[in-house]
């Protein structure tokens, strides 16, 4: 039953996507359009890109990943169709845990396959390429599960774009640290078990408790 | 078992400083229609709202059993189609139905399969009706259900309202036109207070 819930909703955020290309994406042209100006601002000296690769990866990342988040729960507000959620769907964190699995798979997965490339731009040691994407695939799932909360809390504002940054920034900041960490040391020969696990479990922390905040938070947001 | 599908005890509401409606007692059982009328702003919809546990900002009780609720918004997503729509509508109430059926019903047979953006304002609202057929609930909280309907799309309404009522459901409905029901009570809400 649950899981029939979980694929109905699953399959539903993917045709809605898939019928606005554009949205699912901006956070993506957006990333790749920063990282060039960051490759011809600095005038193309690999040093100094190798040196801040693996900040400016994660650091757009995380800054694409908020600018599709915002848009998580815009629709559904706006036709009713969150408050038929909130009214009927039974849990409801599950219908919620599709929508951000979902959003992921268009903005964390995406950019995990894509961070190749984007290493390769920014003249990143292809040895180091396979644990860029490992932090990213650990890291990427909790980034969009906690920016969920704040999307959630944030959906009923007009125009709620820097109160959601307030209140998620501060949530991505262990995730940033930890990834980019993880890539530097990767860098320097130096293991990076240690970053890794703590990945994991931020991302299972998050996992366990967000959908129940977040479906919380759009209750909340509904009720007006 | 309690035959009441809807009791209110000393309802009140405030908001922006204007009380919209004190001591509401409301009493609903089955195959009773309660019709809610009143000029605009004088509170139908957060009444609505208050039952459908969509506001909380309320004093006093609220006992309702498995409600549906379509309001001004009409939860359909535009970029799905009518099919689509219903169909996730199903998984959301668990109910099974055949879509095909319930579409040919609300006079949408032929437009299964085009996105919703597409249809007209009263069809789009044909679709969100559509969902009165696939839930189950046994109350039915209706806002304005009749706005932007061609008259047949109103006979439809009052036809499912009085097929709603004739198998023992109740509804509760807000409204600015008359309504071609048996309505058993009448609610005035603003006004003249």
């Amino acid at each position: 039953m649950a899981l029939r819930l979980f694929w109905i909703q699953f399959h539903r955020e993917l045709v809605s996507v898939a019928r606005s290309k554009e949205e699912a994406l901006n956070p993506l042209l957006f990333m790749f359009l920063a990282i060039s100006l960051f490759a011809l601002a600095t005038g193309g000296d690999p040093k100094t890109l190798q040196t801040f690769a693996p900040t400016i990866i994660w650091v757009l990342v995380l800054l694409a990943n908020m600018l599709s988040l915002e848009g998580l729960f815009r629709r559904d507000y706006e036709d009713g169709t969150l408050e038929q959620l909130v009214l009927l769907a039974e849990p409801g964190f599950v219908p919620v845990l599709a929508k951000i699995a979902a959003q992921w798979c268009f903005s964390g997965l995406a950019m995990t396959l894509l961070a190749p490339v984007a290493g390769l731009i920014l003249f990143l040691p292809s040895t180091i390429l396979p644990t860029l994407m490992i932090t990213l695939i650990l890291g990427t799932p909790a980034l969009s599960l906690l920016g969920a909360v704040g999307a959630a809390l944030t959906v009923g504002l007009r125009r709620g774009g820097v109160l959601l940054a307030i209140l998620v920034l501060p949530l991505y900041v262990p995730i940033l640290i930890f990834g980019v960490s993880a890539i530097m040391q990767q860098g320097n020969g130096i293991t990076t078990d240690a970053q890794i696990y703590w990945l994991m479990a931020i991302t299972m922390i998050s996992i366990t408790i967000a959908p129940l905040l977040v479906h919380a938070a759009l209750r909340i947001s509904v009720e007006q | 078992m309690s035959d009441s599908l809807l009791t209110t005890v000393d309802l009140r509401c405030e908001r922006d400083g204007r009380t919209l409606f004190a001591d509401l007692q409301i009493k609903l059982g089955r195959g009773e229609c309660l019709v809610v009328v009143g000029p605009n702003g004088s509170g139908k919809s957060t009444l609505l709202r208050c039952v459908a546990g969509l506001f909380p900002d309320y004093e006093g009780a609220v006992e309702i059993t498995r409600a549906l609720y379509l309001g001004h918004k009409l939860g359909i997503n535009l970029l799905l189609t009518a099919r689509e729509n219903l169909h996730w509508y199903e998984g959301l109430t668990g109910q099974a139905s055949l879509v095909s059926e319930v579409l040919e019903r609300v006079g949408m047979a032929g437009y299964e399969h085009v996105v919703c953006q597409r249809l007209s304002a009263g069809q789009q609202r044909r679709v969100g009706l559509a969902r009165l057929l696939i839930c189950n609930a046994s109350m039915w909280l209706l806002d304005e259900p009749l706005t932007a309907l061609d008259e047949a799309g109103q006979g439809l309404v009052t036809g499912l309202i009085s097929d709603h009522l004739a198998t023992g459901g109740g509804v509760f409905c807000a409204t600015h036109q008359p309504l071609a029901v048996a309505v058993t009570q009448t609610l005035e809400l603003g006004g003249r207070q």
